[in-house]
């Protein structure tokens, strides 16, 4: 890194940081129902909305109240957007005349969307509508991350409450994490988006003459539409000339701010972040990350706050900011120092193959590993292309779990869980009682912490392994040898931890992978969710046990080693042989020269 | 189906709230404060002609312009309706072939002493506007041969289009390439 970039870098911890304390503040505030300095604006929607809808903002609910509201309103949402866009056709704001996604497609996207995943196997510029875009997903944007901080909220009561069965009202946690935190700062977000380049428009796409028409090699359709191959299974090409091309327009920067701060990732544009015009500056660049890392950041604080100790908060932060600026390290490392296969053919410079130049390569790092370290997905370089220890970090970080940050509320949740299992060990190590802030680990919580973080994993090598003996699964891969398995890998570890990006080589819109990864995203979604639910329940029913002698402190620096050594062993034992057959494989095989 | 009411009803209201009034009230905001931008920054000529985006690159290719990044956007490179990254992997024959064709190209237009990263590596978007100083002055003896200017011309040319780091410090110093090829037409065309 030259002196610039890390200016640059500690400029951004800095600005981060600085945010923590004052917006996780406002965060608790908003949960814990107190007057913030929106309330004289949003209050009277609020209510008018609780009204209308028939919520009783003072009823509270039980765990399984909760969980079921919780996963009814899912299901709404679902079927919402499958069926506009199997409708997409039928519906306005479509200039382009879009049809209508196939069913299988409408089905992934649809879970997709609403599981926070966002993972997309269509190209928006050339599938979406503006009406898809806008009054469809970008709606499950806002709604799909509410609903993450809802559920961590229930969780933290849980901490918090002594012998009560309840834990708020789904419905209010959800209403005022939409108005209070997240339309307020898109709102902010969006226009200083714009005033970088970002495009906000619903005009029809623009034909543009090139300043010099370009030839190029086209390849030649028999009468049904299908590629020509020659005698040895070439394609045939005929040389064409374009002289004009059409510029997709767009609602984009309405969708790109609560896009990263919902850490949902769906770009408008197959090209994502990394399009110009959805991340035209370095300063859009740095703005993107910091929406991707402040919610998830900041809500640290709001736990700290809400369970009576911001140390307990910091301590989790510390633990997050430890593993994300490591991996960080690791990534700008083997970028820097280039693709020797590359270098070796006459190139200087770092490895730039799916980067921009605008962003520089110590802001585009930054960006990949905020980027999977939450559950965002957004992208600003095309992961596929990253030399193999390089492209094993964003892999990595999605692996553990979606914890380093982790998505809008899903991210401090499996935290929680981390931290529950890590004082459990430690409680038997040695030799004191399971405790976390006052209360007694016992049987059902240690259950349903394994839940909340094994399941994506196990599903991850599952369905992986399942692709890897079907050959139809197999062919979508672009990268021949251990580079494939890695696409397969990232794709199922992507879709499970509802993360969103992708080695992108991969041809994913076909009906195994579509199918297949819905369910990887509706089981990496809500056995979490649910279970998470349940171990609030339980915690809340619980009497609350002074910290004693025998208690681990939970505060304090030695604990959060602690927990870093659990979650790094957890995810090494359960994803070192799949890493090592991938990346690392790659990795020696470049050396080597081959 | 308790409170199945709510959930169809608080779904309606944010659909209303967040993909109504939202994308409106931001649409109005950017275009009276930012009209060029929120229509995507497009440049036009004397006679009001749009010549091009600021932000969409443009392909080129011959010794008169300044060549871009390759692109792998689908069909043809610099594609618009098919943004995207070649999603090589690092160690791909197919793409290493593809790399040492490049290198070989830029070797023969008369760039010795190897070949820039960004010039033989295509970008992450496919329409990247952008080179990198180095890049643009590896390519400043083809250009004045070509145009029949001097190299000390054109090295104050690429100079005065060599965008700094952002506020001094972000991101990376960079040179569009289609405002410098139409700065170039209009000094010699």
């Amino acid at each position: 890194m030259n002196a610039y970039e890390w200016v640059e870098i500690t400029l951004f911890f800095v600005v981060l940081l600085a945010l923590i304390k004052p917006f996780g503040t406002y965060m608790a505030r908003v949960f814990q129902g107190e007057r913030t300095f929106l309330s004289p604006v949003v209050v009277p929607c609020e209510k008018l909305i609780y009204r209308l809808c028939g919520v009783n903002r003072d009823e509270e609910m039980g765990w399984k109240r909760y969980a079921w509201d919780m996963i009814l309103f899912n299901l709404v949402l679902f079927v919402a957007l499958f069926a506009m866009l199997l409708f997409q056709h039928l519906l306005p704001l479509n200039p382009q005349k879009f049809p209508a996604f196939t069913w299988p497609l409408a089905l992934n996207t649809a879970i997709s969307f609403v599981t926070n995943t966002n993972w997309q196997a269509y190209s928006g510029e050339t599938t979406a509508s503006y009406f898809t875009q806008m009054v469809g997903v970008a709606v499950h944007n806002f709604v799909s991350a509410a609903t993450g901080m809802a559920i961590v909220i229930a969780l933290v009561r849980g901490f918090v409450r002594r012998t009560t069965s309840l834990l708020g009202n789904f419905w209010v946690d959800m209403t005022r994490a939409t108005l209070y935190i997240l339309l307020p700062l898109s709102l902010v977000a969006a226009p200083v988006l714009v005033s970088q380049g970002v495009i906000q428009n619903v005009s029809a796409y623009k034909t543009v003459s090139l300043l010099q028409p370009a030839s190029y090699d086209k390849p030649k359709l028999d009468t049904r539409g299908n590629p020509l191959m020659d005698a040895k299974g070439n394609p045939v090409t005929e040389s064409d000339t374009v002289s004009e091309v059409t510029v997709p327009m767009g609602p984009v920067a309405s969708q790109e701010a609560i896009k990263e701060l919902g850490t949902n990732g769906g770009g408008f544009f197959n090209a994502n972040s990394a399009h110009p015009y959805e991340n035209p500056t370095p300063l859009s660049h740095f703005l993107e990350i910091l929406l991707i890392l402040l919610i998830p950041g900041s809500i640290t604080y709001t736990f700290g706050l809400m369970v009576g100790n911001t140390r307990q908060g910091w301590a989790l932060l510390g633990v997050m900011l430890l593993v994300l600026v490591g991996s960080f390290a690791v990534l700008q490392g083997a970028e820097v120092s280039g693709n020797l296969l590359v270098t070796r053919l006459g190139v200087h410079g770092a490895n730039l193959e799916g980067k921009e130049v605008r962003f520089g390569l110590a802001g585009t790092s930054l960006f990949e590993v905020a980027t999977t370290g939450t559950s965002c997905g957004a992208v600003s370089a095309m992961h596929d292309s990253l030399t193999p220890i390089g492209g094993m970090i964003p892999m990595s970080l999605i692996l553990l779990g979606e914890i380093i940050f982790g998505g809008v509320g899903s991210g401090l949740y499996t935290m929680l869980a981390f931290a529950v299992i890590a004082v459990f060990v430690a409680g038997l190590m040695i030799g004191r009682t399971p405790e976390y802030l006052g209360k007694k680990i016992e049987v059902r919580e240690m259950w349903m912490s394994i839940l909340t973080i094994l399941t994506a994993g196990i599903v991850v090598l599952v369905m992986s392994g399942i692709a890897m003996i079907t050959p139809s699964a197999v062919a979508s891969m672009a990268n021949p040898g251990a580079h494939g398995l890695s696409e397969v890998l990232y794709a199922f570890a992507s879709m499970a931890n509802n993360n969103g990006s992708a080695f992108a080589g991969l041809s994913a819109n076909t009906n195994f992978y579509n199918l297949l990864g819905s369910l990887a995203m509706i089981l990496g979604r809500y056995v979490p969710a649910v279970a998470v639910l349940a171990m609030a329940g339980s915690l809340a029913e619980k009497k609350y046990v002074p910290p004693s002698l025998g208690t681990l402190p939970t505060d304090k620096a030695p604990f959060a080693l602690w927990l870093t050594l659990v979650i790094l062993i957890v995810g090494a034992l359960t994803f070192f042989p799949a890493l090592s057959l991938g990346p690392i494989v790659e990795h020696l095989a470049m050396l080597g020269g081959n | 189906m308790k409170d199945i009411k709510p959930a169809i009803l608080i779904f309606i209201a944010f659909t209303g709230i967040c993909g109504g009034i939202y994308p409106a009230v931001v649409t109005g905001v950017a275009s009276v404060l930012f009209p060029k931008q929120a229509g995507g920054s497009f440049i036009t000529d004397k006679s009001g002609r749009v010549v091009g985006s600021r932000l969409i690159g443009q392909p080129f290719s011959g010794p008169k312009y300044f060549w871009p990044r390759p692109s792998a956007t689908t069909d043809f490179g610099y594609n618009p309706m098919g943004s995207g990254g070649s999603n090589s992997g690092p160690t791909s024959p197919d793409y290493l072939k593809a790399v040492a064709d490049r290198v070989k190209a830029l070797k023969d237009s008369g760039v010795s002493n190897g070949a820039p990263a960004d010039l033989v590596q295509a970008s992450a978007s496919g329409l990247d506007p952008h080179i990198t100083p180095e890049s643009a002055r590896v390519q400043i003896p083809r250009v004045a041969r070509a145009r029949g200017m001097t190299e000390e011309a054109l090295l104050k040319l690429v100079a005065s289009y060599t965008e700094d780091r952002q506020f001094g410090i972000l991101g990376a110093p960079r040179v569009n390439v289609l405002a410098l090829n139409l700065a170039l037409d209009k000094l010699a065309p």
